[in-house]
């Protein structure tokens, strides 16, 4: 059998998975271009969790209470787990954590632009919990089911674990509005800042978007960005109401016939912006990972010597 | 989703164990002694139980505090969940010695303003001044490097284990319960601890020149650990704490045989300082710097509920 025939059958054999819904495992053929797929998105993925223990770790140190700062540390430290099982999940394609971190470094590889705003008060910890972390719930609930077996399994995990930070970022905000009034207009702020980056987070309008047909095709991704936006916010605003903030959208109303919240569209001239280097954080974020990276460099490297000396003298 | 929430409840598992015949603990997060008898036993002086709470409950707090700056900072990504792990028990172990030194003698706790919700362990945590704290010098000073922070800890956490060992036989209920759970997330700190110093020592030329630097930083301070005050002296005598003098040997063979297996030997460096500073509320230059960050947030809202 030719080449171009064998890789004609492997083809049909993938599809058939594909088609059955079953899934595909990292020693079964894969078409490169699926792979590769695979690898951007699981590696943004990845990185999302990394540089997002920036903002919120940016609090730790400062929470206000001694259950908030255990919560809160609990929490960015579950997103150091997931950023493991991501990058864990990727090197099952063939590429290793370290390579895919250098290509964060130098810009090659995207993270979630959420993570470009800055955090500036603490009620933006329970913002990120109910706002951010419920839009990438949105996204990521439909992956437990995408077709890569590794990276459908680590998010059924993460969606777990990214539920109980939503519910806890709302109850802070919660009690936050129970308190004074300063921390009720300090939520109101917090969530007036976050609002659009958060309906930004499911990337640009489907007609904007270039990899949603074949991602799709490929069940790597299972509902489009404007499917799921909607979705958010249909959830979103009942639960604003029931903190007693205000969503800053003059335009959000319930439409009858939709069944669905008509809402304004994120400013997208600065979500490019943003996705291309320029918001407010997006250069301090990847020079605190790099200058982890560097400092951490010769622990590493100390711990790889050691390995390999350990073998030397077992063997 | 139940079970996630047991997860991360499990925080008070290690209390609910062990001999729970006389008292029962309470899981409920508001209150972490909820549900516990906060009685001073017979025999015991409450406002010494409380000063002792204090130190424990200080040491654990701050040090949790500099061990929490290693997040999104650390060699490795294992590294940030293993030191946040440390950094959480030991504030899982600060929340406790708090709400138990409040509960020993209410007068520790700074007077909040009528209608505040603050907690009794918040209020000591977030309200006190520096010269109130009673935490060592030792968990104040920088991190440092890498190699530092391990040093640091490997002194620390060895001290630490053995006294919270003593501690669990405390005749004191609560402290006995604390120190129980303590002993087995010490045990842990202390393993990682020694685990990457024999790494460095035998990982490559800069590893061991870091290591080495490490130690002749931190060996000064390492007396600090087993200087008794007042306060622990009458502890042991009461029988509900651990006079740290005590622990000297044991702690002092653990190190040994960690430095041996690095083929390292002790610094030839004396003590730093004379007397328990700390202890007695007069801390580094460190240490004002700290609480102006821990505590912001908490004091400008003094009404807040968070």
């Amino acid at each position: 059998m030719s080449d171009t025939l064998q890789t004609a059958s492997l083809e049909a054999d993938f599809d058939r998975v594909i088609e059955r819904h079953d899934r595909i495992e990292p020693r079964d053929w894969m078409p490169e271009k699926y792979r590769a797929t695979l690898v951007r998105q699981v590696a943004q993925h990845a990185h999302s969790e990394i540089i997002g223990m920036q903002p919120e770790g940016n609090w730790i140190t400062r929470a206000p209470s001694l259950r908030r700062k255990a919560i809160l540390l609990a929490k960015v430290q579950d997103e150091a787990g997931h950023g493991l099982y991501l990058y864990s999940a990727c090197e099952t394609l063939g590429v290793t954590r370290a390579e895919l971190t250098e290509k964060l470094i130098a810009g090659k590889q995207k993270y979630s632009s959420i993570f470009n705003y800055p955090t500036l008060s603490y009620a933006d910890v329970g913002t990120i919990g109910w706002l951010v972390d419920g839009a990438a719930i949105c996204n990521q609930v439909p992956l437990c089911r995408t077709s890569y077996g590794p990276y459908g399994r680590a998010m059924n995990r993460i969606c777990k674990e990214e539920s109980f930070h939503q519910r806890q970022g709302f109850e802070l905000l919660l009690t936050m509005m129970s308190g004074t009034d300063a921390q009720r207009a300090m939520v109101q702020e917090s969530v007036d800042r976050f609002w659009w980056p958060a309906l930004m987070m499911f990337g640009p309008p489907d007609v904007e978007s270039p990899n949603t047909a074949q991602s799709m095709a490929w069940r790597i991704k299972r509902d489009t960005n404007d499917d799921l936006r909607q979705k958010f916010v249909d959830m979103s605003v009942p639960q604003a109401q029931a903190l007693g903030v205000t969503l800053p959208d003059a335009e959000l109303r319930w439409n009858e016939e939709r069944g669905h919240y008509d809402f304004t569209q994120p400013d997208w001239d600065e979500f490019m912006a943003v996705v291309k280097g320029s918001g407010p954080c997006n250069a301090q974020r990847i020079a605190h990972r790099k200058r982890a990276l560097d400092e951490g460099a010769w622990v590493r490297e100390a711990a790889t010597a050691f390995a390999r000396s350990q073998r030397e003298d077992a063997s | 989703m139940d079970d996630l929430d047991l997860d991360h409840e499990s925080v008070y598992d290690g209390l609910l164990g062990g001999d729970s015949s006389q008292w029962a603990f309470g899981t409920d997060f508001e209150d972490p002694l909820a549900g516990v008898d906060t009685m001073i036993p017979a025999g015991v002086d409450g406002a010494a139980l409380a000063a002792y709470c204090l130190m424990l409950g200080d040491d654990a707090l701050i040090y949790a505090h500099r061990l929490s700056e290693w997040t999104s900072n650390a060699p490795d990504l294992e590294d940030d969940i293993a030191l946040a792990n440390i950094a959480l028990d030991l504030l899982g172990q600060a929340r406790l010695l708090l709400a138990r030194a409040a509960a020993a003698d209410a007068s520790v706790v700074p007077q909040m303003p009528e209608g505040s919700p603050v907690p009794p362990e918040d209020a000591l945590a977030f309200f006190r001044d520096e010269h109130a704290f009673r935490n060592m010098g030792y968990v104040e000073a920088l991190n440092g490097d890498f190699a530092v922070t391990i040093v640091r800890l490997l002194l620390f956490s060895s001290h630490r284990l053995a006294l919270l060992q003593r501690l669990a036989t405390s005749v004191d209920p609560v402290l006995s319960a604390i120190a129980a759970k303590g002993v087995k997330e010490v045990t842990y700190h202390r393993d990682y601890a020694g685990r990457w110093f024999v790494t460095l020592a035998g990982g490559t030329e800069e590893s061991r020149r870091r290591l080495v630097a490490g130690l002749r930083t931190v060996w000064p301070t390492y007396a600090e650990l087993s200087r008794s005050t007042q306060v622990e002296t009458l502890a042991s005598e009461q029988r509900f704490g651990v006079d740290p003098a005590v622990l000297t040997e044991e702690v002092d063979a653990v190190v040994d045989h960690v430095l041996a297996m690095a083929a390292l030997e002790r610094p030839d460096l004396p003590p730093s300082g004379t007397g328990p500073m700390g202890r007695i509320g007069r801390h580094t230059e460190e240490m004002g710097h700290l609480l102006a960050e821990m505590q912001v947030v908490a004091r400008a809202h003094p009404l807040g509920k968070w």
